[in-house]
């Protein structure tokens, strides 16, 4: 049986018991996510868009529902908190929602379970729900459309700054076996909000799964939202996610995505500055080793005048690893007065190691300053020497240049204990970590 | 910003200066592809049987083919059974020895194209290979550069001259089944330069070729081949323009390049051909593959264009740096106006070890021109030390043009270092004050903006052709130039 087969059967058997069915749009999505996906399968190199990235590895697995797994305990989750910082938190496990472990406080703020707002009040979420997010360009953002099962919906009123920032915790546990998680994520932030949203994917073990997930951002005008994404999955694990947001007039989406887990994981972002004065700031970080193999893909779509456009990403890749990153700016006819920048800078730490970089400038507009740059080396040699020089041995000095390289993208975030979670774990993960550590 | 726009808008618009036809007797193949096509043109031109067994291999691999869709551009599928694959004037069947016996219609042409094939001699020290369509109607100097043992004429010639040379390197950059267009030159190519320069000879002059499309309906397919042996340096100017037609014609050539140890090559072209009407009517669909190999160490091979004409360009000149050491240059400018649309840019394969690269593209897009940079640097595993630096800078003249940048970046060696950089504006308003508040007009500024956009590139070029590269400039911005 091919694996579109798979889950055209999957969705015959599953889609009666997936949340809100029966509402006639829904069921629309999920029917277009599901014949879209039957037309076009998985993507393969000869789509330009997974040029350097293959996904046979997905394709031959067949992933379902996760099995009964044992219940996770508040305890298991404290590794993966932020100390320190006083927040909302849902969390998710293997894919649907667990109340048990969640905290949510009073508030104007309304977040909640997808799945629970699609059985009790679908309107609530029909005029925005998969209307972001691009099925007919990705087959996962179809598939997802189609299996979408739970995630949160979180809303800020109008004119209302939440005082808390919601974490959005995902664990997938080893026990669950070889389970798709088609998660969805809702946020809407209406006219003059602001707020900070966290999503982190974490394991608790080491499974083979995989997370789908997709995650639609609504900005209304004069609003502002700092969006959060860290990727700690396991290394075994196959991580795709999708982020597509809208912006109104003189909205602020500010993106910080991290990716540290999976032995595949894939990242789109997808930005639309669809009114005047947009501000549209993305800042990445992707470290990989091993065999892991990381794949940033983000645009930018500036669709009308006066929007800017801030893009900071680095890579650290090492091991047998592979780094990809794609930076896509589109300048539409209207946007004149378009100010768009964009940087992606590479480590590479081994001969085995391989970085695609690919920053790419679509302009219809003339009136507009844009510019990218894109590098792909090794650490300054001066720089070593420097700190050689004064006494610090030589993989020690690597490990620390290559700790204040990411550090640079982690310094964007204004959340503190975000940072400290971070820097904890970026520690870890550079040359001779334990002389860093002591250094630091 | 109203009075710029127009005013700009203006210096865009510009008559093709080099659209008249020469009317001269024609020996012209019928419309239409198939092998009887490709046998012909080989019996044309009596070439060995190798010869014809490989134009045939590339025939058939071409069949297999389709065109790529992946490039920036838009234009009606092209149908390959509507254009002719051979036209040659028909006075050639002597073949002439000196100038004197060329048509003398044929040098009226190349006069008005400001090509001074008669006063070369005395002046410039250019030797020009001038292809008429097809067939290579006249070489000048090749007794001067037989002296030190550079061979320069047609590649019809070579193959009859030296076929091994020939069967050496042909196809051995560009395989008769590297990509679509590159296979259906194999097939069909009528003519093209051949240049072998010895181990250890400085070509003591600039080469020339002048390639131009004349008669009707007929495609150009030239191919060109210069090898470099060790130790040696060449430096290759081509010049291309085609009369105003109202269809669209077809130019496919292959240029490969190989430079052995220390060996160096330069190649400048200066493209020119017809780009349509205001309308986007007619205009060459150029579509070349043009391709060097660093074979040896410490060689070098520099590609530095000026595409002003054609309807659509698409065009990567790369370089293969397989010795260590060796060096790789690419320096572009591209306008597009009117309805003009290029995809162009360049493939650095580093290969080698120490190897390095340098990119410098300049596109301007004006009224409805469409320009993208495709670019792609690659490091592969072996490529210790290897550095590369890319600089793409896009000048934006009106609000209906487009211009995009799609640089891809491989790197298979932590040792290796690229660097890629692309900016994109308009002429800044600024700039324009600056030099109107000190009694420079508008039009004078708007020359000194671009031709100081366009000087690293310009720099690059031969002096002679430097000259020429910033007249079409100026007659591309016409009516600025002071």
């Amino acid at each position: 049986m091919s694996a579109v087969d798979h889950y055209l059967n999957a969705f015959e058997a599953e889609a009666a018991g997936l949340p809100g069915r029966g509402q006639p749009w829904l069921d629309g999505i999920r029917d277009a996510g599901i014949e879209r996906f039957a037309e076009v399968g998985f993507p393969t190199p000869r789509n330009e868009q997974w040029k350097y990235t293959r996904v046979a590895a997905i394709e031959k697995r067949r992933f379902g529902l996760p099995a009964a797994a044992t219940p996770v305990t508040a305890r298991q989750l404290e590794p993966f908190l932020f100390s320190g910082l006083a927040c909302d938190r849902l969390v998710f496990v293997n894919g649907r929602y667990a109340s048990a472990l969640s905290s949510i406080s009073e508030g104007e703020v309304r977040m909640e379970s997808l799945a629970a707002v699609l059985k009790n009040e679908p309107a609530l979420v029909e005029q925005h729900l998969a209307h972001y997010g691009d099925m007919k360009r990705n087959a996962f953002t179809a598939l997802n459309a189609a299996f979408m099962l739970d995630g949160a919906y979180v809303h800020l009123p109008r004119n209302v700054a939440a005082e808390r920032p919601v974490h959005l915790l995902f664990v997938s546990t080893e026990d669950g076996g070889e389970f798709a998680a088609h998660t969805r994520n809702l946020i809407v932030a209406e006219e003059g909000s602001s707020g900070k949203v966290i999503e982190s994917y974490v394991a608790l073990g080491d499974g083979g799964y995989l997370t789908n997930n997709a995650t639609e951002v609504v900005l209304g005008a004069n609003s502002e939202l700092e969006h959060y994404k860290l990727q700690e999955e396991s290394l075994k694990a196959f991580h795709i996610a999708a982020l597509d947001v809208h912006q109104d007039r003189d909205s602020r989406f500010t993106s910080h995505a991290v990716s540290f887990g999976a032995l595949l994981g894939r990242q789109d972002i997808n930005a639309v500055l669809d009114a005047e004065g947009a501000v549209c700031n993305l800042y990445g970080l992707y470290v990989a080793d091993g065999r892991q193999h990381v794949d940033f893909h983000t645009t930018v779509e500036h669709a009308k005048p006066h929007g800017t456009s801030r893009e900071f990403y680095k890579g650290i890749i090492g091991g047998r690893a592979r780094g990809v990153f794609n930076g896509r700016v589109h300048v539409h006819q209207d946007a004149q007065k378009t100010d768009s920048q964009q940087s992606n800078k590479n480590l590479l730490l081994s001969h085995h190691a391989e970085v695609d970089a690919k920053p790419e400038l679509e302009i219809y507009a003339d009136d507009v300053k844009c510019s990218h740059g894109a590098t792909v080396g090794q650490l300054d040699d001066n720089m070593l020497f420097y700190l050689r020089s004064r006494g610090i041995d030589k993989e020690a000095a690597r490990g620390l240049l290559t700790y204040g390289f990411a550090q640079d993208i982690i310094d964007h975030m204004s959340l503190a204990a975000v940072r400290d979670h971070l820097e904890g774990i970026l520690v870890r993960r550079v040359p001779a970590a334990e002389s860093v550590a002591g250094i630091l | 910003m109203g009075a710029t726009s127009e005013q700009v808008e203006s210096l865009v618009r510009r008559e093709y200066q080099h659209g008249f036809v020469t009317d001269i007797e024609n020996e012209t193949v019928p419309p239409g592809l198939n092998e009887d096509v490709v046998r012909l043109i080989s019996a044309k031109k009596n070439e060995p049987q190798w010869m014809l067994d490989w134009r045939l291999e590339a025939y058939r691999n071409w069949l297999k083919m389709t065109p790529p869709s992946w490039a920036q551009v838009k234009h009606p599928e092209i149908d390959f059974q509507s254009i002719s694959y051979y036209s040659a004037p028909k006075s050639k069947d002597d073949g002439p020895k000196s100038l004197d016996e060329v048509d003398p219609r044929l040098l009226e042409t190349y006069e008005k194209l400001g090509i001074p094939l008669e006063e070369q001699k005395m002046l410039a020290g250019v030797a020009v290979d001038a292809v008429f369509d097809s067939v290579s109607v006249a070489t000048t100097f090749r007794e001067k550069l037989s002296e030190v043992g550079v061979i320069f004429c047609s590649i019809s010639e070579a193959l009859k001259d030296y076929p091994e040379l020939v069967r050496q390197y042909i196809g051995s950059v560009v395989p008769e089944n590297d990509n679509y267009f590159a296979a259906l030159n194999s097939a069909v190519f009528s003519d093209g330069s051949f240049v072998y320069i010895p181990k250890g000879v400085r070509c003591p002059m600039e080469l020339s070729t002048y390639f131009r499309i004349n008669a009707q309906n007929t495609g150009q397919f030239e191919r060109t081949l210069i090898v470099a042996e060790e130790g040696s340096y060449v430096s290759y100017l081509e010049g291309c323009t085609a009369p105003k037609r109202d269809e669209n014609q077809l130019h496919a050539a292959v240029v490969e390049l190989v430079a052995m140890t220390d060996a160096e090559i330069k190649y400048s072209t200066v493209q020119n051909w017809y780009p349509g009407d205001e309308d986007g009517r007619g205009g060459i669909y150029n579509f070349v593959t043009k391709r060097g190999e660093c074979r040896g160490d410490r060689s070098k091979i520099a590609w530095t264009q000026v595409e002003t004409g054609s309807a659509i360009t698409w065009k990567y000149p790369s370089c293969v740096l397989k010795g260590d050491y060796s060096v790789g240059e690419f320096y572009s400018v591209a306008l597009t106006s009117n309805h003009q649309q290029a995809d162009t840019g360049t493939k650095m394969i580093h290969v080698g070890r120490n190897t390095t690269s340098t990119i410098i593209a300049k596109g301007i897009s004006a009224m409805q021109g469409e320009q993208a940079y495709r670019g792609l640097v690659r490091f592969g595993k072996g490529a210790e030390n290897a550095r590369n630096y890319t600089q793409c800078d896009s000048l934006l003249v009106g609000d209906r043009c487009g211009a995009h940048t799609f640089p891809y970046i491989e790197a298979m060696n932590p040792t290796a270092k690229v660097e890629h950089e692309a900016s994109t504006s308009k002429i800044g308003e600024d700039q324009l004050f600056y030099c109107k508040q000190r009694g420079i007009s508008e039009e004078d500024a708007v020359s000194m903006i671009v031709n100081g956009f366009c000087k690293e590139v310009m720099k690059e070029l031969p002096m002679e052709f430097a000259v020429e590269a910033q007249k079409l400039l100026g007659i591309s911005l016409e009516g600025a130039v002071g």
